[in-house]
């Protein structure tokens, strides 16, 4: 019975306990022993009870995986960072409220790259996540735990937080669909911040269904968070089969080198499948795009530089130094940072610095602006734009970490839809080598339901398997 | 010698008076247990957002408008990036670069800008009573932490102590009358830092200026500014140079001292706050604040002075503490009859020593009866003392002037009585009597004292003297 | 090039003690990184206006109207070194 469950999609599993023909109990169970015995390292914190859940709410109990980001009350949320090693919030996000009122029921918390900052999930101070695919490579980040958990069947569905490609990219490497949303159509609130002017939360699922079900119930105006917005849209679940119409660009300025050929081949492969649906595609011209990774490694460490000084040892987590003031500040963040927060709150701190403002955080700003005007051009021609989501499938464990330019790398084809703050989801496209390629589906500002409808045709059409089970 | 110009500029933080924190809703506190006001927001925990009080941008606007800037059509929050205990994020929230207001003027003194903040928490020293450390220790409080504030920094156009003296308090009355903060220095709710710079008379240079810090109470202003002059005075007349620094003026001891930071220079990394977004006044929010705008004291000293006639310092006492110049008002309203002036004494010089710092309003005097018994003491119902007497019993027990008068007998002698009274004085008084007639107009001074005494002040000094002239026929 | 001086000057700024193998490190990656974020140099940005968010919303405010604070107990929880009343620190200056 537990595999049969296990094969169920997240929308399948709520709509038989909706019926009564599965108990949201024995679900939750099945999920939560699965959880328990984790090989991956996906899992910081597993759930030992079942929540009560209504069982005619919408999303029947079905459990849900939470990247360790999300601030839940009185359970551990350290963000994979030792400096918040024990920490138990006195609140929850909103997002997962959200969730939990629908009837989601948080099976375990997922781990992740530290503050959100990684690629790979290899900058955890609870240690690295193996990709299900294969055990030696990464599972992409930061959402790394929250992409192998659905990828291996530890969890139907999880949600995860994308800053410039920590959802997407990680749904890519691992064969699942990852929605990095419009930003503020989420609340933010309860989100430990990495870079305030672009986290956003969405879902990291097995189908395009499971992620346009679960975004339905995280959406929403939250008086908690001053840049969350309305969404104009009913989230619909998807039933196109066909693309009859829909204009489809690609962007030559970001399929140049450090594509990976197999993910070349996919990714042609895919522009010749949308064509036999019935879409048109162009070429569109996005000629900052390919400056946006070095304005992003300019604003998110700034905002980041910020949001992480509030770990002091004050007031939660972790406290070291010798008993005077200035050790206190210094050996804390010393001993409870890794090496890529480390490095970013550097780079952030010395962005914002007397005299280097203007020519980084200032010229970044700028480059911000071009980004999203070129996003908006493209758009007055095309529906949606068509890249890989990663240059390359996933990578050796190790194989970057000596490199944090080539790490960085990973964001490239992400990072500009989230300057702009534009939606877009990954869905699997194939395999290269046995490894999956994600498919990036971007669109403008609350297009989710045209994405979402675009990716499902996609997704009936590619037919992909997930992990061999 | 050359004569040394002072230059002075104030920066002053105000606490506003709203219900709840700047970007939470924990209700502000004075007084309550440490830590009982607080939420995850104002405790900087992880994934919390700040999201703006309306009231503090509506008290904001007043502040601005009253202190006549011009507002911004859109300003924006700067996180001021630095390390302190009493800071739970690691930066204050606050703007920087786009403020509400600027370009403004109060009195003779012009507004560089006006802007919104959060207030820090409170450190309180702990002793070395640690269980881990044996070094000295504190204990933060953060009730206060994220109460709203309004900084407000003046123009250099302040000459002397005096006039920064002067100055602060017709802020402080302004502020008062709008009704948007207690105001109250030694609480903390007004907090004034001046910036001090000196230079050669007559010279349009600024020197180099010192930064006075939180100094909490008018006269500590006015004695530490004055210090800092005739330091920075010294300094220069020997060959020295003043160096740009942070100081703390001791009051009990008059010294100033350095309060060096150990850090490098401060740099506070200012960047947009991407967790707000912009404050841009609409036509409404303008209106409202508008509307909440009552006359300020400057113009209420200036009607007071113009209109009814009142010398510059009784209208300036008046307008300047709204409480008396409501009552006052309210007085002259109440009694059509009443000689403005003359009331305006009365409310200065004889009511105010008897209620002290209290509200008049909520005194047992009433406006009316004030009125009326200024009313008496002008028509010489009763006399000058007497009117003392009944507006001791009005501080006291409240009631009407004229029933006073009337049950403790303090109208005006006169008639028969008063006649009677001043023959006896004048069988009592030959040697005056002799004087008089002998055309020393002085000693008539004995006669009505008698009348003063045997009426116990219910005689009128004219009325008297017309009385004896009369019987002799003088 | 970030130099060992500069590293260290952000270092403090950051509040954050780097042994002395970091800070070599790190004056070698973050030359690196920047050298890359330097590109964004060779865009024509005149008249460009800086974009820090992407929301075009204002006046996001709120009714001054308290909410429920959170008991002391609470409050203190989480806290590695606490009073029964407060947040225990080393004292500034001591």
């Amino acid at each position: 019975m537990s595999e049969d469950v296990v094969a169920l999609s997240a929308a399948q599993a709520a709509e038989r306990v909706r019926a009564g023909e599965l108990s949201a109990r024995e679900l939750f169970e099945v999920y939560r022993d699965r959880s328990a015995s984790d090989e991956l390292g996906v899992y910081l914190w597993v759930a030992e009870e079942a929540p009560e859940v209504v069982s005619d709410a919408p999303l029947g109990g079905v459990p849900l995986a939470v990247k360790d980001l999300f601030c839940t009350k009185d359970v551990p949320s350290t963000s994979g960072s030792r400096i918040l090693a024990g920490y138990t919030p006195p609140y929850t996000a909103t997002a997962v409220e959200n969730l939990v009122r629908a009837g989601a029921a948080m099976v375990g918390k997922t781990n992740m790259d530290e503050f959100a900052m990684g690629s790979s999930n290899e900058n955890s101070a609870y240690g690295p996540v193996r990709n299900p695919w294969d055990t030696s490579r990464v599972p992409g980040g930061s959402s790394g735990g929250s992409a192998a958990a659905v990828a291996a069947g530890l969890a139907p569905w999880a949600i995860g937080t994308d800053t410039g490609g920590s959802i997407r990219q990680p749904a890519a490497l691992c064969g699942i669909v990852g929605l990095k949303p419009t930003y503020g159509s989420v609340s933010r609130y309860g989100m430990i911040a990495f870079a305030s002017s672009l986290d956003q939360c969405g879902p990291l699922t097995r189908d395009v269904t499971d992620a346009a079900l679960l975004y339905r119930h995280m959406v929403g105006r939250d008086d908690c968070d001053s840049t969350s917005l309305q969404h104009p849209e009913e989230i619909r679940l998807p039933s196109s089969e066909s693309l009859e119409g829909l204009r489809f660009g690609v962007p030559p300025a970001l399929l140049g080198e450090g594509i990976e050929p197999g993910v070349r081949e996919v990714f042609d492969a895919t522009v010749a499948r949308v064509e036999e649906l019935g879409g048109l595609v162009e070429e569109v011209d996005l000629p900052s795009a390919t400056h946006g990774l070095s304005a992003y490694y300019v604003i998110a460490p700034a905002e980041a530089s910020a949001n992480l000084a509030r770990y002091d040892g004050v007031r939660y987590g972790l406290r070291s130094g010798n008993g005077d003031l200035t050790s206190m500040y210094e050996e804390t963040r010393h001993d409870g940072f890794g090496a890529e927060v480390k490095r970013r709150i550097m780079i952030g701190t010395y962005a914002l610095s007397s005299g280097y403002y203007d020519a980084y955080y200032g010229r970044a700003q700028r480059v911000r602006t071009k980004i999203a005007e070129d996003f908006r051009e493209a758009f007055e021609r095309v529906d949606l734009i068509l890249t890989p989501t990663s240059p390359t499938v996933a990578f050796e464990l190790g194989a970057r970490t000596k490199d944090p330019l080539a790490m960085y790398m990973s964001d490239f084809l992400t990072v500009p839809m989230s300057l702009a703050g534009l939606p877009a989801i990954s869905i699997p496209g194939g395999l290269s080598d046995g490894l999956p390629v994600g498919i990036q589906l971007a669109g403008p500002a609350f297009s989710e339901n045209r994405i979402m409808e675009a990716a499902y045709a996609l997704e009936q059409s590619i037919g992909f398997e997930g992990v061999p089970r | 010698m050359t004569d040394f110009e002072p230059v002075i500029g104030l920066e002053i933080h105000v606490q506003l008076k709203t219900r709840t924190k700047m970007f939470c809703g924990c209700e502000l506190s004075f007084g309550a247990p440490p830590n009982t006001h607080t939420c995850p927001v104002c405790l900087g925990h992880p994934g919390t957002l700040p999201v703006t009080n309306a009231e503090a941008v509506h008290f904001g606007l007043m502040i601005a408008m009253a202190l006549d800037c011009t507002v911004a059509p859109r300003s924006i929050f700067h996180r001021k990036n630095y390390f302190y205990p009493d800071l739970p994020k690691g930066y204050q929230i606050s703007q920087y670069d786009i403020p509400l207001g600027r370009e403004g003027r109060l009195g003779d003194v012009r507004i560089h800008r006006v802007h919104l903040e959060e207030d820090a928490a409170k450190l309180v020293h702990a002793g070395s009573s640690g269980r881990m450390h044996t070094a000295e220790a504190s204990v933060v409080d953060f009730n206060r932490g994220g109460t709203p504030l309004v900084e407000i920094v003046s123009e250099p156009d302040i000459r002397t102590a005096h006039q920064a003296g002067d100055w602060l308090r017709l802020l402080r009355a302004t502020l008062k009358r709008i009704g948007v903060s207690d105001v109250n220095m030694e609480e903390g709710s007004l907090r004034c830092d001046a910036n001090i710079s000196i230079r050669p008379a007559g010279d349009s240079n600024f020197g180099v200026k010192t930064e006075l810090k939180n100094m909490n109470s008018f006269r500590f202003i006015e004695r530490g500014i004055e210090a800092e002059v005739a330091r920075q005075e010294s300094i220069l007349r020997d060959g020295g140079q003043v160096v740009q620094e942070t100081l703390h003026f001791d009051p009990s001891t008059g010294a100033i001292t350095s309060l060096r930071s150990k850090e490098e220079a401060h740099d506070y990394r200012y960047f947009p706050e991407p967790d707000l977004v912009p404050i841009a006044p609409t036509e409404a929010m303008l209106e409202r604040a508008r509307e909440a705008l009552p006359e300020l004291p400057a113009a209420r000293a200036e009607r007071f002075e113009r209109d009814l006639g009142l010398t510059a310092g009784t209208a300036k006492l008046l307008a300047f503490r709204g409480e008396l110049g409501d009552f006052f008002e309210d007085a002259l309203g109440a009694d059509g009859q009443v000689e403005p002036a003359t009331l305006a004494n009365w409310v200065t010089v004889e009511l105010v020593p008897r209620l002290g710092d209290a509200d008049p309003q909520e005194s047992k005097v009433e406006p009316r009866a004030l009125a009326r018994l200024v009313e008496l003491v002008s028509a010489k119902t009763i006399s000058q003392s007497a009117g003392k007497t009944v507006l001791d019993v009005l501080a006291a027990e409240g009631g009407d002037p004229e029933r006073i008068v009337q049950e403790r007998s303090l109208a005006m002698a006169g008639g028969d009585e008063l006649e009677g009274i001043v023959e006896r004085a004048l069988e009592a008084n030959p040697k005056a009597v002799e004087e008089l007639k002998g055309g020393k107009a002085k000693a008539i001074g004995a006669i009505v004292g008698f009348a003063m005494r045997e009426t116990k002040g219910r005689a009128d000094g004219g009325e008297v003297n017309r009385i004896v002239r009369e019987k002799l026929g003088l | 090039m970030i130099d060992r001086e500069q590293v260290l000057h952000v270092a403090k700024l950051a509040r954050l003690r780097l042994s002395e193998e970091e800070v070599e490190r790190m004056s070698e990656e973050l030359s690196t990184i920047l050298e890359h974020v330097e590109r964004i140099n060779e865009l024509d940005l005149e008249g460009v206006e800086p974009t820090s968010h992407v929301i075009d919303v204002e006046n996001v405010l709120r009714p001054d109207e308290p909410r429920p604070c959170l008991p002391r107990e609470v409050a203190l929880a989480n806290a590695p070194d606490a009073t029964d009343e407060g947040f225990r620190v080393p004292s500034p200056g001591g």
